[in-house]
């Protein structure tokens, strides 16, 4: 018993649910039809960002890793203020959020 | 313990990023994204980085997602439609992410010498110095300027928020 609590975790594992997660919102960016769930799936990409520059911050004891991920948790909350009133006008022009019905510029 | 509570939270963390996919309405997916968060700084926490574990739940947990779920509310978002598009993602789209997931675990699984995380570990080699104080003094020091450069990142995209989300039905009957 106390050997699986003293076990270490490998950051491999860590760097790979990073992949996992990161794939996972790329899937949901491009099997998603409503635009605020394509606009969630961007941020779990962001997260999955964070988590590996988290990990390789432990494994080389640089604090640097950590900052960078405040700036882009600064950056994200700027984005998604402006990101959902992007949102918002679209609806308001268009009275819809399916990607599908949005497609003024498409050719 | 780090083992236990890795496995644990990874397997909430990935359970809650397939609900986001699997979940029809927008509400739905914007709560699971939450599991998603939380249990991401719960990682951070077992990575070391106490005050990123803080931040995550407040600015992204909290600010972030409440900012989804009034949008969601405010547009009345309803269940998602069927596609209406091309279905050209199933073709080009899936095979893309899996040998993008491929190629990502192949190198991550062949990287020498990456360490791994014991429970209570943290950055600094000096045993009085926290977390905290190591983020702050480079922070605060080294990094000064992008720090500030934030601020006004930050209240530019606020101005822009307002001036997107404004009405603008006002102004056509000012003339009448």
């Amino acid at each position: 018993m106390t050997h699986i609590l003293q076990q270490e975790v490998p950051l491999a594992l860590y760097l790979l649910l990073s992949a996992v997660l990161f794939s996972l919102g790329i899937v949901g960016f491009l099997i998603k039809r409503n635009l605020i769930t394509v606009f969630m799936s961007i941020e779990l990409m962001l997260n999955a960002v964070n988590l590996s520059f988290v990990v390789f911050s432990h494994q080389w004891h640089a604090v640097k890793g950590q900052i960078f991920v405040f700036f882009v948790m600064m950056v994200a909350a700027a984005e998604a203020a402006v990101g959902l009133a992007i949102i918002i006008a679209v609806f308001r022009a268009r009275a819809t959020l399916a990607v599908d019905r949005i497609d003024l510029m498409k050719l | 313990m780090h083992l236990i509570l890795f496995a644990l939270f990874a397997a909430l963390c990935l359970a809650g990023a397939v609900n986001l996919l699997f979940q029809t309405h927008p509400i739905n997916s914007a709560l699971s994204l939450i599991v998603v968060m939380t249990s991401l700084a719960v990682l951070y926490l077992l990575l070391g980085a106490e005050f990123l574990a803080a931040a995550q739940v407040i600015v992204y947990a909290g600010a972030i997602m409440v900012l989804f779920t009034f949008v969601v509310m405010l547009l009345n978002a309803g269940r998602e439609e069927r596609t209406l598009g091309s279905r050209a993602y199933w073709a080009v789209g899936f095979p893309a992410v899996a040998v993008l997931l491929a190629i990502l675990a192949t190198v991550v699984l062949h990287i020498q010498g990456l360490g791994s995380a014991a429970f209570g570990d943290s950055l600094s080699n000096q045993p009085g110095q926290t977390n905290l104080e190591q983020l702050s003094q480079v922070l605060f020091t080294n990094l000064l300027l992008p720090f500030e450069v934030t601020s006004v990142l930050i209240l530019v995209a606020i101005l822009g928020a307002v001036a997107l989300a404004r009405h603008t039905e006002p102004e056509r009957t000012v003339g009448k």
